[in-house]
């Protein structure tokens, strides 16, 4: 049994089966990422004021990540077109800088993550706030990456060594602002705070704050889908190449239908940048 | 469609040109590619989750006429399974007594069992898959694996759901719409619980939504058979179309709150907890600044549309039946097509009408409460087009007749209630009390599940090559008729006295005291009617259950391939349907309901039968 459409296009739709299937699903997708912008819209403009963090990710390694993002948009085209042309070592060199770049987002990503969870905030009982990455060589106890936020401190006597700023306090407005706006960090020095100091503690992880939460679940979504496009179009590239030979059509539609879906993961990277990293 | 040309076979095994061997009983019946076989497993499955969840109910249902009191027979058993934190003794120390949180449970997992894992699974992944193919012409569905995996996603998604009864602290129990924060705190922690259990579940049944959605869809884009333009498709298969857009758009926006609620559940985020929640009497260690506003918002944008995903495919059976029934043309086709069209559009604005009482502001009220007025209006649209539909017919009132015909006015009970309840003035009132329970099981139960049972009795026999039993089925459609009332009359009556719902022991800790206002001796005695109704209606599905098993062997066997004597195409093939459908290449050459033609020779015209006026070769005769 065949089913009809699967490589050439009906004649009254134009579309053939997996194109009319994919656009519904990036349709059901848009779905999934308009409730999380939304959800972001919601919280940003419910949060208290001057409770909304700025410029607390790395705008020149964002910016690097959307030229990468686009530039494999490009390279998705040309191979595709390439296809079309017969050329398939042409294609074979514009999908694997797709996948290159795709690996390259992926690293800069994990860069600007792991930096997050290295980040932390100190609540000292004496209300100063100290803010900044832990050396962890330098001090005498382990600091956990993840919730409970708990240090075990036998003897009493732990250090941790953090480069960064130190505030009097969050009631104090210029101290507050020096906190929530990366631009205005002072600059680093090295600070100690004895363990018994500590009131509270968090990293830059999701329950950070409601800024850190969504900016998680927004890129985590996202670089999942990342990984899954790029998935599929190494699958098409490698392992399923043979289809080529046998039925070129329906090799080329695999590549128009996974391309589609990269352009879209592409498309809400455009949004995720000037959304999370410049407002 | 061109496949079908190449089996030439009425046989059950015939196949397609490229695979002659017989495949083994694993690949035919558990790893199937067919529609129809997939449109089956769904079928028996959601049937047994559609008993289960009535189960959980009565066990409720008997907490709340005798509170306190231990269950017959089923407590015990109750106890055995769940232990002591959930099934506890009574003073006279008769095991069997439910416990609160496992009341919370049932309430929680009926309402998510029944909505996610029975009626949406039967009523488009049963008949969805069996009939639509088949009522377009198709040889299967676009995407046949994808059809297999959509079905194993919503297996999964329910082993899931039944497997987080037996985890430490029992299943979700904050209710099937599972507000925060109520639903992070219930668990008293950020670790792995009923409510993890739940939204990894909807993880898996939302998939299963969304990969049947694009199939459903791009099926009937692509696989019409030809000639089967737009306005000549069966009202069934536009019920379908607007259900699986539905299905496709307001899922994903679940799917986000339930990955924002994991996260705020396990990861210790604040996505739906607001600044400075306390819970028993401790400030909650979490950053806060998180709006439980939001997860309302997100649930209902997929919950009123999922309403509507509950009813379309009811109404397409129904209207399938009551043609056929009738043996005249539908009143009003294009008006059910349109109407059926301006209820997807609006069912996605009109989700906030469950939410008058949160807060949200007036100026959103009126904007919520207008769009729900409006929404009623092609509902009412639609019903009345199969009233008229029945006006002069000559009838046969066979059992999926009866069940058809008592669709109509229960659903109009069920849809005229919730006016009331879209008012924002009056659902003041009304909201969260037994009024609504009554309303929206108005709708789906003697409304939708009625409609699900026409289909059976209706479909059966192409599926299985005989006719159940039409006494029984009479017998099924009578009691069933009078005990679905007798549950949910009083529960109005119960809801306009101010009984809420969710309540454990029945409303008792509410009754009125001499000289006080609350609830009377009479709305609370009335959960004693209900029950034993409850447990009447339980009785009366016995002869279906008998009926259906029975029949698959002994029933009246069918001596054409068309016994209702139907002019839609899944009545064209071979029956049962061999896998590729149809043993001819079909081509449609008039609209779905030509019956009692002036005429023609016999009552009813197919829809394949070429039309003598026009020319066989042009697709698209017109025809008013």
């Amino acid at each position: 049994m065949e089913i009809p459409y699967a490589v050439k296009p009906r004649p009254d739709t134009g579309l053939y089966n997996a194109k009319v299937g994919i656009w519904l699903f990036l349709a059901s997708e848009v779905m999934l990422f308009g409730a999380l912008f939304s959800s972001y819209i919601l919280l940003r403009v419910n949060a208290e004021p001057g409770t909304w963090p700025h410029h607390w990710l790395n705008i020149p390694l964002g910016t690097c990540n959307t030229i990468v993002l686009i530039g494999s948009s490009i390279t998705v085209v040309l191979s595709w077109a390439s296809l079309k042309m017969g050329d398939f070592a042409k294609y074979r060199k514009f999908q694997a800088i797709t996948i290159l770049c795709a690996m390259a987002f992926m690293g800069i990503k994990s860069y600007e993550y792991n930096d997050k969870f290295q980040h932390y905030e100190f609540a000292l009982k004496n209300g100063n706030v100290v803010d900044g990455h832990v050396d962890r060589e330098k001090s005498t106890v382990k600091v956990p990456f993840w919730t409970p936020f708990k240090i075990t401190d036998e003897s009493g006597k732990g250090i941790i060594v953090v480069h960064g700023h130190k505030i009097e306090s969050k009631d104090n407005a210029e101290g507050h602002a020096e906190l929530m706006d990366g631009n205005k960090h002072p600059a680093h020095t090295e600070i100690e705070i004895a363990v018994s100091d500590i009131k509270d503690f968090s990293n830059y992880g999701p329950w950070h704050n409601t800024y850190t939460a969504i900016y998680f679940v927004l890129t985590g979504l996202h670089a999942l889908h990342v990984f899954g496009g790029a998935l599929v179009i190494f699958v098409v590239w490698g392992p399923l190449a043979g289809v080529w030979k046998k039925d070129p059509e329906r090799y080329t539609n695999r590549v128009e239908v996974s391309g589609l879906f990269w352009h879209f993961v592409d498309l809400v990277w455009i949004f995720l940048f000037p959304v999370l990293y410049l407002l | 469609m061109q496949a079908s040309t190449h089996t030439d076979s009425h046989s059950h095994d015939a196949h397609g040109g490229h695979d002659h061997h017989e495949p083994g009983f694993w690949q035919k019946y558990i790893f199937s590619t067919d529609h129809k076989v997939i449109g089956i497993q769904y079928g028996i499955t959601s049937l047994m989750f559609l008993f289960f969840g009535f189960l959980l109910m009565l066990c409720m249902r008997w907490q709340m006429a005798n509170p306190g009191q231990p269950i017959p027979v089923v407590g015990s058993w109750l106890h055995a399974i769940l232990g002591d934190e959930m099934v506890a003794k009574d003073a006279q120390g008769r095991v069997g007594v439910m416990m609160p949180d496992l009341y919370n449970s049932f309430g929680a997992m009926h309402g998510t069992i029944m909505v996610f894992l029975a009626i949406v699974p039967l009523a488009f992944g049963a008949f969805g898959n069996f009939v639509t193919p088949l009522q377009i012409g198709a040889c299967d569905m676009t995407f046949p694996r994808i059809n297999m995996v959509s079905y194993q996603c919503y297996f999964l998604g329910g082993v899931l759901m039944l497997a987080s009864f037996f985890i430490p602290g029992g299943a979700a129990k904050s209710g099937w719409t599972s507000y925060s924060p109520l639903a992070t705190v219930a668990g008293g922690g950020h670790h792995p619980d009923g409510q993890t259990f739940w939204l990894i579940g909807m993880v898996a049944l939302i998939t299963s939504s969304l990969l049947g959605a694009v199939n459903f869809i791009t099926t009937i884009i692509q696989l019409r058979a030809k000639g089967l333009t737009w306005m000549r498709m069966p009202f069934f298969v536009w019920a379908q179309f607007v259900t699986g857009f539905l299905l496709l758009l307001a899922f994903p926006p679940l799917e986000a709150a339930g990955v924002l609620q994991l996260a705020d559940n396990m990861l210790g985020t604040s996505f739906f907890l607001p600044t400075g929640l306390v819970v028993s009497g401790q400030p909650m260690h979490v950053s806060g600044g998180g709006s439980p506003l939001l997860w309302q918002h997100l649930f209902w944008f997929l919950g009123h549309p999922e309403v509507y995903v509950l009813i379309l495919p009811g109404m397409g059976i129904v209207t399938e039946i009551i043609a056929n029934n009738t043996r005249k043309p539908i009143w009003g086709y294009r008006s059910l097509v349109y109407a059926i069209m301006g209820i997807g559009f609006l069912s996605f604005i009109v989700w906030a009408h469950h939410m008058y009482l949160t807060g949200m502001g007036t100026k959103i009220s009126t904007f919520f409460q207008t769009t729900t007025m409006m929404i009623s209006i092609p509902s009412v649209i639609i019903l009345t087009a199969l009233f008229i539909s029945l006006w002069g017919g000559s009838m046969r009132f066979n059992t999926p007749m009866l069940f058809a015909l008592a669709f109509l006015p229960m659903f109009g009970v069920g849809g005229l209630t919730g006016l009331p309840l879209g008012f924002n003035a009056s659902d003041i009132f009304l909201h969260d009390t037994y009024y609504v329970i009554a309303h929206f099981h108005y709708v789906v139960a003697p409304g939708t599940i009625f409609a699900l049972f026409a289909g059976i009795y209706y479909w059966y026999p192409k599926a299985t090559g005989r006719m159940m039993n039409e006494f029984w089925g009479r017998v099924h459609f009578g009691l069933s008729f009078i005990f679905m009332n007798l549950v949910f009359m009083p529960m109005f009556i119960q809801g306009m006295e101010g009984m809420s719902r969710r309540m454990y022991d029945g409303g008792a800790s509410y009754a009125a005291a001499a000289g006080s206002t609350g609830l009377g001796a009479f709305v609370i005695g009335l959960n004693k009617n209900i029950t034993y109704a409850a447990f009447g209606l339980g009785l009366a599905q016995i002869p279906f259950i008998i009926n259906f098993f029975w029949s698959i062997t002994k029933g009246k066997k069918v001596t054409s391939d068309n016994p209702w004597h139907a002019t839609t195409l899944e009545w064209q093939t071979p029956t049962p349907p061999p896998h590729g459908n149809f043993d001819k290449e079909i081509e449609v050459f008039r609209g779905p309901y030509e019956y009692s033609v002036p005429g023609a020779p016999t009552d009813y015209t197919t829809q394949n039968e070429p039309d003598k006026q026009a020319p066989l070769t042009h697709g698209n005769p017109v025809r008013s």
